[in-house]
This record gives C-alpha cells, structure tokens and sequence, in this order.
C-alpha cells in the first residue's frame, strides 16, 4: 500500500500547549479559526445532545407504565418541548454545522471561511440561544415566581402561545432562542455557501468538488429559504406576545392555520437540512471503506438539488389533518410521494458503489451499514405517511413519532456517528478505539431497534403523541415497556462513545495524517491539521486528488 | 512504498483548463442575504395579502391609507445616486462619489421621514396601532420591518459617507461599496413589492 | 334514487370491505399481530367506512413498500456479504467504476412509476372520503373542542351534551351517517376514534368537516390528537354508537329540561339550591335552570353519562364528589377551580349531580 503524500509545512502558528490555562481559553473564545469554531460547535451540540438524551430518557420513564405518576403533566409537557427545541435547533443543527465548519474549508482546499468572524459571530449567537433556552428552567416566570420551560411542542402551535393561553415568560424563551439560532443558523449557511463558491483551490471546479461541500452547499442553500420564514414568523409571534398585535389571535380574526402553514414551511426543508449533511458523510465513508469511487456521481449532485426543490413544496404534509380539502390534500401527497424518487436514487447509488468493492467492516462503515437500512425504512414509512388517508390515522400518533426518530436517530445520527470515528483521527492525531467503537455501535443499534421499531406500533394502536400518561387496556402497555428499555441501550451506548472519544485523545494510537486510505484533500495535511490548513495552496485534477497522487498509472483524471 | 512523500507530490500552482477566477466572496454572501431577507419578507407579505379585508374593526386601509408618491419617487432615486457612487469610485472620482452618497443618504432619510409622518398621522389622527386589528398588526410590521431595514442601510451608507469626507474611500474598495449598494437596491426593490401590496392592492 | 350514478358512503364501505378482507390476516400478522386484539383503539380493525377505505389503502402501501423493502434490502445485505473485504484478498483496490446511465436512469423510471400508482390511488381514497355529497338522511352534530374536553352539539334535535357522543349506527343499504361540524374554543385539538376515521382537527375560527357511520352497536374509544396544553392526554373521545331505536329513546331523554322536583331527597334538593347559589353556574349550564355558564360541560344529564372529566374518570358519586373538591387531584391542569365547598355541601351538591338523569 502506498502513503499518501502529505501537505507537509512548517508550522509556525502559535500552539496551545503549554500556555497558561487562561490564554487557552481567551484563544478559543476570541477564535476566527473554522476548525475551532467548529469544534465548538460540535461539543456544545454533544452537551446538547446528553441533556437532550436525558429529557427522553425521563419521559421514557414516565410512559414505561400506564397511569405513572413519576412526572407531573406539566412537566412532562415541558420536556418533550425542550427535548424536540434542543434535538433541532441546539443539538442537530449546531453540529452538522460544525461538522461543516471543519471540514468544508479543508475539502475543497481552503485556508478558512471566507467569513472568520461572522463564523464567530453566528456560533456565539446560536450558542447564547442555547443557554437562553435553558436559562427558562431558572428564569421563566420573571421575578414573579419560579421559573418553568416552554410547553407548548416544539412545533408550537397557535393560538396555544398566545398570551391568554400561555402566560408568563416561558413561551417568550422558546420564540427568542429560537429566533436567535435562526440568526445565528443563516449566518453559518451564508458562510459556507460563500465559501464552497469562492474559496475553492485550483482546479477544482464544482463538477469535482468533493459530495460533502455539494451538499452543505443544498443543505446551506435551503437554510436561507426555510429558516428565514421561522424566524419571520418567530418575529410575528413576538409581535403578538409583547406588542399585543394579532398574526396568530384567533379571537381577533388571527389564524391558527396560517402558523402551522409558516411552521412548515420551515418544519419539512429542515428534516432535509438536517439529513443531506448525514447523506453528506455517507458520500464519504462509503466509498472509502467499499474502495470505490462514488458510483454516479452527477446523478448524487442531481438528485441532492432536486431534493433541495421538492422539499420546500411539501410542506403541508404535516397538515392533512388540518381541513385542506380534497384539492390540496391532493397536491401535497403528489409533492411528497415524488420526493421518495431523488431519495429512492441515492439509495441505490450507494447501493452500487458497495457493488463489486472490498467492503473493510471498520466501525465508520458499520455506522453506514446501519444508516443504510435504517434510511430504507425510514423512506418506505415515509411512503405510508405520503398517503393522506393513511395519515388521517397515523398523524400526530407515535407512529409519527418513530417514524421522524427513523430519520433524525436511525439515519442522521448514526451517520454523524460513523462520521465521527471517520474524522475523529483527523481532528485530534488520535485513533479512536476500535473495540470501544463496536461496543457503542451494537449497544445503540440494539437499543435503537427495540426503541423505534416497537414505537410504531402504539401508534397503530392510537395512541396520540405528547399525552403525558394512557389508559390501561389500551394494549400499549408492554409496547411502551420495551420502547423504554431500549432507551436505557441507547444511554449507555453514548456515554461509550464519550468515554471512547475522551480516552482515545489522551491514549488512542497515532493516526498519521491519512489512516483510512482515503482521497480528498483533507487527508493529505496533517492530522490536526495546521491552522492554516494548506501550507501551500494546492491544485486539483479531480474528483480524488489523493486517489492521483496514490495510483499516477490509473487516475481519475481519465475518467471524468 | 515511501514513508512521507513531502508536499512537492501534491500539485501546487498546477496547470489548470481556464484562468482559475472565482466569484468576489461580498457578492455572493450579500446575495445569500438577500435570498434570506427575501423569504422573511415572503412571509410578511403572505401575511398581508391573507388577512386583508379580514379585520373585525376598522379602521380600514381605504381609510386612512394615502399614496406615498414623493416618499417613493425619493427612495427609487436613491437607488440610482448609490449606483453612481459606485460607478464614480471605479472611475477614481472621489468627488462624485461623496456627492452621490451624500444624495443617496439624504433621500433616504427623506423617505425614512414620510413613513414617520404617515405613523404619526395614523398613531395620533387615526387612532390604528398595531394592537387596533389585523390590518394595524400587519401594516404596522411589514412597513416597519422595511423601514428597519432603510435604518440598517442608512447607517452604512453614511458610515461609508463619512468616511469617503474624510478622504479614505478609495478606488479599491469599490467592490465593498458595491456589496453595499446591492443591499440598497435590494431595499428599495422591497418597497416596490410593499408599495404594490399595501398600497395598491390592499386598498 | 337521486344518487344512483354516484356511490354513496355505505357502497364504498361494501367494496372495500371485501378485498380488505383478503388482505386483512396476512396483515394482521404481519403488524401489530399480537397486540391487534387486544386493543380498542386499533387503526387496522375499521369499523366503519372512512376507517376501512383508509385501511384499504394502508394495505395497499404496505404491501408496496414490503416489497420494496424486500428487494433493496435483500440487495444491501447480499452486496454486503458477498463484496466483504476478505483476509485473502489481494492488497490491490477493486475496479473502479463511476456510473452507468442506463442503469441509473431505470431506478429513476421504476420509482416514478410506483409512485405514479400510489399517488393515483391516494387520490381516489382522498375523493371517496373528503369530496362524496352529504345525503339527506345524514344527522348533524357540531363538536367544539375546549381545553380538555368536547362539547357536542345536536342543533336539529336541540340536543346539547358533552364528552360521550351518541350516534346512531349506519346500515350500508339506508346509510345514516353522522357528519360532524368541528371547530374549536379555545386552542387546536383533534378528534380521532381509529376504528371510526381517520382524525381531523378542530382549530378555533375555522370549521372543519368529517363524517362517520359505524355500523356496529358499541363503544368507540379514542382521544384528542393535537397537543393541545397541560391535560391533552386526558381528554378522551367515547363515541357510542346504538340501534336507530336506543338513539331515538336516548334523544327524547336528553331532550328534556333537568330534573327539577326531587321528591324524598332532601339532599339533593339542597344540593340543587347550594348548587345555583355558587359560581358553578358561570360556567356550566343546566337546562331549565339559572344556570347557563357555556365554558364548561352541560350538566344537564349528567348522571346519564358513564364517565366524568372528559372520559379518564368513572361516573361514581365517590369520584363526582371528589372532583368537584379539587378537579385537580383527578386531573391537574383542568381548568375547573377548586370551589372550597365545606363537606356538607359536598355532600348534597353530589347528591344532586347523582339524580340528573
């Protein structure tokens, strides 16, 4: 096997070790660098991520059981709205852009983002609406009495936040976190759009970019149309709750519907900017581990496009139960169901780069193996909620439920763990630990199946979403048991992976700068990777530069 | 094979097909800002047209509503001084430059003084405030956010003036003054879409 | 008959119902198998037209998407195994190959094609549901959801009740179903009983329709699917569907003012009197009586209701008793204030509630 050549330079940037604890912490608060601020970005979503994971875990408590009492209602109401807010817009979306925020810059061979401190800008903006979020537990009812967090569903729906229905503050944190993530969330995406248009190294035209940069360039691109009417409508609630106007007072001739149509309008297009970031690494890992290239490639870029449109017509999906009428019921089912063909491509695409390679079942590719046929599912249970009639019956019941955790757990995140162990040796220099790796991998895929296979069915069996406690003899009981059991899987798998990603920094094996094999351009600097990246600027002839460099008798170069 | 092959392996300065050119990175990042301005704006303005004629009290736009004509014509106009401003700092003519800006801002802040006419004459006279009824919430948040959006424009713009009076506007940075008045035009190419919807079809 | 080229809800319900059948055990099975019995709230035991088109449909997707998943997934694992990397392989990197046309373009074609199909057959179950006429013989209710619980309005009849709607069966050869007009007083809510139809949502300052015909006599369980603030999970749906004659009986009974005269029952004759005398009459109202509050459920006959509280609570004097103490220990978060009546009027106010028939 060969080794990669390496961007080998002198570095001559100022370095951490050794200085004094306090100008550590003033270089990482005052940083411009993409590969801190993603970094950043990445751990406060993983603290998200656990205080996310623990609020379900409570909930999966109090439904272990018919008629429990182990919560209040109020506080149950609170959890799945602060679990659903911090799972978007604080775990989600905070680390798909830091997983961006790293490795944008360094695949299409650029020394930074073409905006440093508006980077800043926008994680501390999105950071502080995190912690204001979570500052209502302490905060929400003002001077006046204790504090109490959102209840009102992460989808919010009027009038149930207008003040006559939802008094106090509570409300008040969840529209101006989310406003201000919003902000914060536009703000990245112009920055990566801009960079991936303008920042990219000789040579490399968009038709050679590598598929990550496409689809955060979609994903980015879909940000600007689909957050921008969140934060428009969060604008109008708060309008409402302080200025006492009526976008959404239905007393004065405000509209409930119009908030579900802005919601949506926003909810859907984020499902996808959340998930082409998970395809994103899956464009990645998967041929490198195959050792293929990426079988069809304009057709990934096509299809990722086409599902950037579509998306944004869909919208009213979520709806069906609203009244539309037969007209736009009919509409929407159309919209959505064509959806499934775009998707349908990627998946056989992937499907034909694992064709005929040598598949290596290292732990990022068992992550993928896992993303693969948890997407199929989550696509083909899609299909079943497309179908409007069908969806009178299974909207807002736990079949929903299951079915957008498929999505977001079975497919986001396990991509984004396989992504993970894939750059984790880039980032620090460390290898992360192979058997603590399998270890998390079977234990949350376990938990995962007995969790969201078991949760469709309650929902088949009516039972509605957000209800805090069920009556017996719904025959839920045992369903419910399991569900929650298989969350317990779930926690101890991740606090694997976070022990795993600790111990391996301080004593994981050297990585080298390319320890996969791999062919973009990130491989080829050192691992971490200077803060300028690229000692020198370099030129690419195609869509795997390194796959060039490795077999100069066999290149890309002819084939594209 | 080799250990560590030393960067010299990596194409540096390669050839490449064309002249390697790349978009100015302002442009583009303001265009992705005006694509996200555009779709908050979408929204307000979907939410004008919805709740038209949808009231339960008065008073109504047929009402109180007037033609701002001269507001108009002033911050169209605007569009074209900023527009020569730029033209003339490519040309190095810093003195029409200044000049230009200093028309830009003050028809600006001409139109910035209509709107705040016709509030005060609707607050004090009219009695319609944002809490009055639907058409109070979203005249009142619509023009406002466009207004909002003069003020942010306005302070650049004079920002950019002061600096230009005090001789450090130069030739390079005409493409910055241009990421500027992207965003003018973009502002008053709302006030168009406002313009018609408030005022033509809403009355 | 004057709908003869048209298909009414009953005809539907007839076709349907037969290929569902054919479908019915290999699903049973294949979902919710074990658990399908069991449950009276299962969408894939419809009891009347609305469910079963929908879970014909349910059928048909599954089916598609089964298959579906068959095929691709039985792709994935065969490529995973058979092109695993193997220690006996050669150290050199497999054929590298970067597309193919034809074979991209067919899985676009096939995929468009399913969902051509799908999409074509959606449609058809959206117009047999949501686009049908109304007939004659339909019966109207109006239904207002409030926070935690439902107000059922019988406007032809003049009939006005809450929590537990009476409806009487279809039969498929004169259907009479029931069509409900929803809106909503406060917040969002949803009403949903699976075995009847599919949900529909009852949003404040907009009127929604949905029509449902059980065709057996029988006890309809379901509850409110839009999270709708602090005790959503407690606002159940009970929907009791009777012969045209228990309907009719029904009808006549609730027709009638409260019973006003309580011959040998001091107590309640009291409770009466305790009862108009307090705030309860701001919010609930009894008919024939002062009190015509409209935030709350109409007590007029109460005791012919089997439950309290929207559905989750058994009507027993015990449970009526404690409720009106403080609704908050049985159900916290409902909006009924505790009245801080002392034990005797607990007492007699209970007394009174037990005999409005």
């Amino acid at each position: 096997m060969t080794t990669t050549p390496v961007l080998e330079a002198v570095d001559e940037t100022l370095e951490t070790q050794g200085k004094p604890p306090l100008n550590v912490i003033y270089e990482w608060l005052t940083t411009v660098d993409h590969k801190k601020i993603g970094l950043m970005y990445i751990c406060y979503a993983l603290l998200f991520l656990v205080i996310g994971g623990f609020e379900a875990v409570l909930m999966r408590i109090q439904l272990a059981i018919p008629n429990n009492h182990f919560v209040s209602p109020q506080v149950f109401n609170q959890l799945f709205t602060m679990h659903g807010t911090t799972m978007v817009f604080f775990m989600g979306m905070p680390i798909l852009f830091g997983m961006g925020n790293y490795l944008v810059p360094l695949m299409i061979g650029a020394r930074d983002m073409a905006f440093p401190r508006l980077n800043a800008f926008s994680f501390w903006v999105s950071a502080f609406a995190g912690f204001l979020l979570y500052f209502s537990y302490i905060g929400g009812s003002g001077l006046y009495a204790a504090g109490s967090a959102p209840d009102v569903g992460w989808f919010a729906y009027a009038p149930l936040t207008s003040k006559v229905f939802s008094p106090g503050h509570s409300t008040d944190y969840w529209t101006l976190a989310v406003f201000l993530s919003g902000i914060g969330s536009i703000g990245t995406a112009l920055n990566i759009v801009t960079t991936i248009l303008c920042m990219r190294c000789k040579g490399m035209k968009m038709s050679r970019m590598p598929l990550l940069p496409w689809l955060y360039l979609v994903m980015s691109g879909l940000v600007f149309v689909a957050v921008s009417p969140l934060t428009a409508a969060q604008i109008m609630l708060t309008f409402d709750r302080y200025l006492g106007a009526h976008f959404f007072d239905t007393q004065a001739g405000g509209s409930a519907i119009l908030w579900m149509h802005f919601f949506w309008i926003f909810g859907h297009p984020e499902v996808y900017v959340l998930v082409l970031p998970a395809f994103a690494f899956a464009n990645e890992i998967i041929p490198v581990f195959s050792r293929k290239a990426m079988f069809g490639y304009p057709a990934m870029v096509a299809a990722s496009v086409a599902i950037g449109f579509i998306s944004l017509s869909v919208w009213a999906h979520h709806m069906f139960t609203a009244g539309l009428g037969p007209a736009g019921n009919t509409f929407f089912v159309f919209a959505t169901m064509v959806i499934s063909v775009p998707t349908g491509i990627k998946i056989f695409n992937w499907l034909a780069t694992i064709w005929g390679g040598k598949i290596i079942f290292a732990v990022p590719m068992m992550f993928m193996v896992g993303f693969l046929f948890q997407f199929l599912i989550a696509g083909l249970t899609g299909i079943m909620l497309a179908a409007a009639p069908f969806n009178w019956q299974l909207s807002a019941s736990y079949f929903v439920v299951a079915h957008f955790h498929y999505v977001l757990v079975g497919a986001i995140v396990f991509s984004l763990f396989g992504a993970f162990y894939y750059w984790y040796p880039k980032v620090t220099g460390k290898m992360m630990d192979e058997t603590l790796g399998k270890w998390h991998f079977w234990l949350f895929l376990i938990g995962f199946h007995l969790t969201f296979d078991f949760m469709h069915i309650p929902g088949i069996l009516g039972m509605p979403r957000r209800i805090y406690t069920y009556e017996d003899g719904r025959g839920w009981n045992t369903l419910n048991l399991i569900v929650g059991i298989g969350a317990i899987f779930q926690s101890v798998g991740t606090l694997i992976l976070v022990y795993n990603m600790i111990r391996s920094y301080y004593k994981g094996k050297e990585a080298g700068h390319d320890p996969w094999d791999a062919w973009t351009l990130e491989w080829s600097v050192p691992s971490p990777p200077p803060s300028y990246n690229f000692a020198i600027e370099p030129t690419v002839n195609s869509r795997r530069p390194l796959w060039d460099l490795k077999h100069p008798e066999d290149p890309d170069t002819d084939y594209e | 094979m080799t250990t560590i092959t030393t960067a010299s392996r990596i194409p540096i300065d390669g050839p490449v097909e064309t002249p390697w050119k790349l978009p100015y990175r302002g442009n583009v990042g303001m265009a992705c800002l005006i694509i996200a301005e555009s779709a908050i704006f979408i929204i307000f303005v979907v939410a004008y047209i919805y709740y038209i004629g949808k009231s339960l009290s008065g008073p109504t736009p047929a009402q109180v509503l007037e033609l701002p004509i001269f507001g108009t014509i002033c911050l169209l106009s605007s569009s074209i001084f900023v527009h020569l401003a730029v033209s003339s700092l490519r040309k190095e003519n810093y003195r029409a430059t200044t000049l230009h800006l200093a028309i830009t801002v003050l028809l600006g802040t001409i139109f910035l003084a209509t709107t705040a006419k016709e509030w005060y004459h609707l607050i004090h006279d009219e009695g319609l405030t944002i809490k009055t009824n639907l058409f109070g919430t979203t005249y009142y948040s619509l023009v406002g956010l466009h207004a909002t959006h003069v003020v942010v424009g306005l302070i650049m713009l004079s920002l950019t003036l002061a600096f230009s009076l005090a001789g450090r506007v130069k030739e390079e940075h005409s493409e910055k003054l241009e990421v500027l008045s992207l965003y003018w035009h973009f502002v008053d190419a709302v006030w168009v879409v406002v313009f018609l919807v408030v005022y033509v079809l809403g009355r | 008959m004057s709908l003869s080229t048209r298909r009414s809800p009953a005809d539907i319900s007839r076709t349907n119902s037969r290929s569902a059948r054919i479908w019915r055990s290999a699903v049973m099975s294949l979902i919710a198998g074990t658990a399908s019995a069991q449950s009276p709230t299962n969408i894939f035991d419809p009891a009347g037209t609305p469910a079963h088109t929908a879970f014909g449909l349910s059928i048909l997707v599954l089916s598609v998407t089964l298959v579906i998943f068959l095929i691709v997934a039985g792709l994935l694992l065969y490529a995973l195994i058979r092109f695993r990397h193997r220690p006996t392989d050669s150290n050199r990197e497999p054929a590298q190959i970067y597309g193919s046309n034809q074979i991209e373009l067919s899985w676009t074609v096939i995929p468009i094609l399913i969902v051509v199909t799908l999409f074509l057959t959606t449609t058809r179950v959206i117009l047999v549901t949501e686009a049908i006429p109304k007939p004659p013989s339909a019966m109207d209710v109006t239904a207002i959801g409030h926070q935690f619980w439902w107000e059922y309005n019988y406007p032809k009849l003049g009939v006005v009740t809450a929590n537990e709607l009476h409806v009487p069966i279809s039969d498929p050869s004169s259907p009479t179903p029931t069509y409900l007009t929803m809106s909503s007083a406060d917040v969002s809510h949803s009403f949903w009983v699976p075995r009847l139809a599919g949900k529909m949502d009852l949003i404040p300052n907009r009127v929604n329709t949905m029509w449902i015909d059980p065709q057996a006599t029988g006890l309809y369980l379901g509850q409110c699917a839009q999270y709708c603030g602090t005790q959503h999970a407690k606002m159940l749906l009970r929907v009791y569907a009777q012969t045209p004659q228990d309907f009719a009986t029904w009808i006549e009974q609730q027709k009638k003012p409260a019973v006003q005269d309580f011959p040998g029952n001091a107590a309640a004759a009291e409770g009466q009197t305790v009862f108009m005398k307090n705030a309860c009459i701001n919010c609930h109202a009894i008919k024939g009586t002062v009190a015509t509050g409209r935030f709350g459920p109409d007590l007029t006959h109460l005791a012919s209701r089997d439950t309290i509280a929207s559905g989750p609570i058994q009507n027993t004097p015990e449970n009526l008793r404690k409720w009106v103490n403080d609704p908050n220990t049985l159900k916290p978060g409902s909006l009924m204030p505790a009245m801080h009546l002392n034990d005797h009027d607990l007492d007699v106010i209970t007394a009174y509630l037990t005999q409005l028939h």
